[in-house]
C-alpha cells in the first residue's frame, strides 16, 4: 500500500473529497518551491503533484510552459527535484508525492537508476504525460514493480473500446482530463465531466480525480462533488508565477481546498 | 540481401511503429486515439488503388513529377573523380519534395472528413506545400512557425499568407521549429474532432515516419528507372547523398535502395559551426544520444539531464534536434552513414553549384552538394553518385547575402 492508496482510504472513511495541486520543482527556485509543499498540507492538500520540468512540455499551456521555463533557467535538475522531496519528507511522512513531467529526462537518467532513486527520496507516483499504454513496457509497469503508483490520465477521447486498456496497469487514482486541450486553457464543464466520470466508475474501483480548467472555489467544488477529487495546476502556478509571498499562495491554495472539500 | 540475419531493410516499423528500438508512440492520451485511427485509415489508403491514382494524377498534374535526373557535366569534371546526378527535386511546384509528401496526408485528411489542417514548417517549405494543397483542396490551414524563423524566411511566410492560410509565430520555448512543433501538438490535442495534423518530416508518432517515407519514397523509385534510362538496364547508383533535418527528403530516396547491397548510402547532417562541444549545430547522429521527444525515440541533441537543446544551422530546414527514428535505426545498424557538413562548407558548395551547373540550390541541399564535393574526387569515373536536390535556393538569397557581406536591396 502506497502513501497515495492509504490516503484515498483515509479519505474514504471520512466521506472527503480529495484536493490535488500541481506545481512546478524549483519555480522560480528551490526554496521557494519547498516552502509552498511545506504549506500545502496544512492549506487542505491531500495529494501533491511535483512537476519535473522539461524543455518541451507539449501538452502544458502557457503558464506551465513558463513556470518549467523559469525553473530551467534557474538551474534545476532531476537530482535537485529529488533533494525537494527528501527534503520535505523529513517533516511529512505522510502526504503522497505524485512526480508529473514527461519521459526524456526519466530516459535519460536510466529508468531503474530514476526508480531507485525516486522511491529512496519518497515519491510514491507518477505521471508521465507522453507514456500512453501502448508504451507500458517503458516505465509504467517497471514502476509498479518497484512499489510506485503509475497513474494514467484518461480524456474525453478515450472511448469505452479503448478505456480497459487504459485502466489496466493504473493504479493509485485515474486522472480524468476533463477537456480536449492543454493545462491551464478552456474551463471544465461539470455537466460535460459527470457523464464522463460515471462512465469511467464502471470500469474500475479507483478513484478518480478530475483535472484541467479548474481554477476557482466554486470550479473546484462542482468538480469535486461529481468524481472523488480535483486538481488545480496552473491556477497556483499562476501565483507563484506574478511573484505572490508563499503566505499569499497558501491562503489561495486554501480557498480551492475548502471550495474542493465542500464538493 | 540484407544483412544480420534480417531478410530485408525494408519491412519496418513493427507493429509497435518500431525501427529497431527507435519510434514508437509517446503521445498523450488524448492523441493515441487519434494515432490509432489514421494508422488505420492509412493502412487502408496505402493498399487502395483509387487512392495512389489520385496522387499519380496529381503528382504528374499538379507537382510536375517525375523530377529529371540531371547528370552534372561540369560539377563531375570540375570534381574530377564520380560522376555526379541530381535528383532535380527543387523542379517541383513549390520548390521542394515536400509536396511529395503533404499530398498525400491531404488527400488521407479528405477521406478522414478533416476540414482543418495543421502544420509545423521551419525553413518554410512544408509550411508553403501544405498551404498550396489546402488552398487546391478549398481547406483551413493553419501554419506554426518558430518567431526567429518568421523573421529569417520572411519570403516564405508571406506566400504562406498568400495562399489564405493562417501562420502563428510560435514564441514558446526559444521560437524555433521544435517549438512550432510543440505548438502543433498542443493545438491538435486542442482540436481533435475536425483537425488533420500534416507532420513534415519521418518524425513524430508512429504512423507518421513510416507514412512520410512512403510518400516521399517516389523520388528513389524514379531515380532507380530514371539512372537505368541513363545509365543501362540494371545500372543502380554506387552512392546515394541526400541532407538530413528530420530526414524526409533523405528517406525518400534512400528507402528503394536500402536493400540493394551494392549501393552506399550517405546522409549529410548539419555541422552549423562544427560538430564540438559547444553544440553550435544539429548533427543529431553525430553529437547527440537516444531520447523521446515529439512522440518517437531518436537520436537527440540534449543535455546530461535529458533537456533537449537548440540546433545551430545556417539552414532553417536543418534546424531541429532530432532526426526521424528510422534513420537513428540505419545509423545503429550501419546500413547507412552518416556524415555532417558546416555552414561554411554549404556556402562554398552553394555557389559552386551556383556557377557551374546554373542551378541555385537551397542551403539544405547544399549541404548534401559540399559532402559529394569532398568524396567525389577520390573516387573512379564509373562510380554513379545520386545526390537529392531537394529544394530551390530563391527562399536563402538573403542568408546568403549577408554571409557573403553583400547588402541586397529589398
Amino acid at each position: 500500500m502506497t502513501r497515495i492508496d492509504a490516503k484515498f482510504a483515509s479519505l474514504k472513511a471520512s466521506g472527503k473529497k480529495a484536493f490535488v495541486t500541481y506545481i512546478m520543482a524549483g519555480d522560480p527556485d528551490e526554496a521557494t518551491t519547498l516552502a509552498v509543499m511545506q504549506g500545502l498540507p496544512g492549506a487542505g492538500v491531500d495529494i501533491i503533484e511535483l512537476g519535473l520540468p522539461f524543455t518541451d512540455p507539449m501538452a502544458d499551456g502557457p503558464t506551465i510552459q513558463l513556470a518549467g521555463q523559469r525553473a530551467l533557467e534557474g538551474g534545476m535538475t532531476l537530482d535537485k527535484t529529488l533533494a525537494l522531496v527528501r527534503a520535505f519528507r523529513t517533516a511529512d511522512q505522510t502526504t503522497p508525492i505524485v512526480l508529473m513531467g514527461y519521459y526524456n529526462p526519466i530516459y535519460s537518467r536510466g529508468v531503474d537508476l530514476f526508480l531507485t532513486q525516486a522511491k529512496e527520496a519518497g515519491i510514491d507516483g507518477l505521471i508521465v504525460v507522453d507514456l500512453p499504454p501502448e508504451e507500458d513496457d517503458e516505465l509504467c509497469i517497471p514502476a509498479q514493480k518497484a512499489g510506485l503508483n503509475f497513474i494514467r490520465l484518461a480524456t474525453p477521447t478515450t472511448d469505452d473500446k479503448r478505456l480497459p486498456k487504459v485502466l489496466q496497469n493504473t493504479s493509485g487514482f485515474v486522472y480524468y482530463v476533463s477537456i480536449t486541450g492543454i493545462t491551464g486553457a478552456a474551463a471544465a464543464r461539470p455537466e460535460d465531466v459527470a457523464p464522463e466520470v460515471a462512465r469511467i466508475k464502471r470500469s474500475t474501483d479507483l478513484p478518480i480525480i478530475v483535472g484541467f480548467g479548474i481554477n476557482t472555489p466554486d470550479s473546484a467544488q462542482s468538480i469535486a462533488a461529481i468524481a472523488d477529487g480535483c486538481v488545480v495546476g496552473s491556477a497556483i502556478v499562476k501565483e507563484i508565477g506574478a511573484g505572490k509571498p508563499v503566505a499569499e499562495v497558501l491562503a489561495f491554495v486554501k480557498s480551492l481546498a475548502d471550495g474542493a472539500h465542500r464538493g | 540481401m540484407a544483412e544480420d540475419g534480417l531478410n530485408s531493410f525494408m519491412t519496418g516499423p513493427d507493429e509497435q511503429g518500431r525501427f529497431g528500438m527507435f519510434g514508437g508512440r509517446f503521445v498523450s492520451e488524448t492523441l493515441m486515439p487519434l494515432i490509432l485511427d489514421l494508422e488505420e485509415r492509412y493502412n487502408f489508403a496505402k493498399t487502395d488503388p483509387s487512392f495512389w491514382a489520385e496522387m499519380e494524377d496529381l503528382w504528374k498534374h499538379y507537382v510536375g513529377r517525375p523530377s529529371p535526373l540531371y547528370f552534372a557535366p561540369r560539377l563531375t569534371e570540375h570534381l574530377g573523380g564520380a560522376k555526379v546526378y541530381m535528383k532535380r527535386d527543387e523542379l517541383n511546384h513549390t520548390g521542394a519534395h515536400k509536396i511529395n509528401n503533404v499530398l498525400g496526408q491531404i488527400i488521407l485528411a479528405r477521406r478522414m472528413g478533416k476540414t482543418r489542417i495543421i502544420a509545423e514548417t521551419g525553413a518554410g517549405q512544408h509550411g508553403v506545400a501544405t498551404a498550396t494543397v489546402c488552398a487546391k483542396f478549398g481547406l483551413k490551414c493553419v501554419v506554426y512557425m518558430g518567431a526567429h524563423d518568421v523573421e529569417r524566411q520572411a519570403p516564405n511566410v508571406f506566400r504562406m499568407r498568400l495562399l489564405g492560410a493562417e501562420v502563428i509565430p510560435v514564441t514558446s520555448g526559444r521560437g524555433t521549429l521544435k517549438d512550432a512543433m510543440n505548438d502543433a501538438l498542443r493545438d491538435w490535442v486542442t482540436n481533435v474532432r475536425d483537425t488533420f495534423y500534416c507532420i513534415g518530416t519521418v518524425a513524430g508518432p508512429h504512423p507518421y515516419p513510416a507514412m512520410v517515407r512512403d510518400f516521399q519514397s517516389i523520388i528513389g523509385k524514379e531515380v532507380r528507372w530514371q539512372l537505368a534510362e541513363q545509365e543501362g538496364e540494371g545500372r543502380l547508383p554506387d552512392t546515394v547523398v541526400a541532407a538530413i533535418g528530420g530526414g524526409s527528403n533523405a528517406m525518400g530516396l534512400f528507402f528503394p535502395f536500402l536493400d540493394d547491397a551494392s549501393v552506399n548510402i550517405i546522409g549529410v547532417e548539419a555541422g552549423g559551426k562544427g560538430v564540438d562541444d559547444r553544440m553550435q549545430h544539429c548533427a543529431s547522429l553525430t553529437g547527440g544520444r537516444p531520447g523521446v521527444l515529439h512522440g518517437n525515440r531518436t537520436y537527440l541533441l540534449q543535455d546530461n539531464d535529458g533537456q533537449i537543446l537548440e540546433g545551430f544551422s545556417i539552414s532553417a530546414g536543418l534546424d531541429y534536434p532530432g532526426i526521424g527514428p528510422e534513420h537513428s535505426w540505419l545509423h545503429d545498424i550501419g546500413r547507412a552513414q552518416y556524415v555532417s557538413i558546416t555552414d561554411k562548407e554549404a556556402l562554398e558548395a552553394f555557389q559552386l553549384c551556383c556557377r557551374l551547373e546554373g542551378i541555385i540550390p537551397a542551403l539544405e541541399p547544399s549541404h548534401a552538394l559540399a559532402h559529394v564535393m569532398k568524396i567525389a574526387p577520390t573516387l573512379p569515373k564509373d562510380h554513379i553518385i545520386v545526390m537529392n536536390m531537394c529544394g530551390r535556393g530563391d527562399k536563402d538569397i538573403f542568408t546568403v547575402a549577408k554571409h557573403l557581406g553583400v547588402q541586397v536591396a529589398v
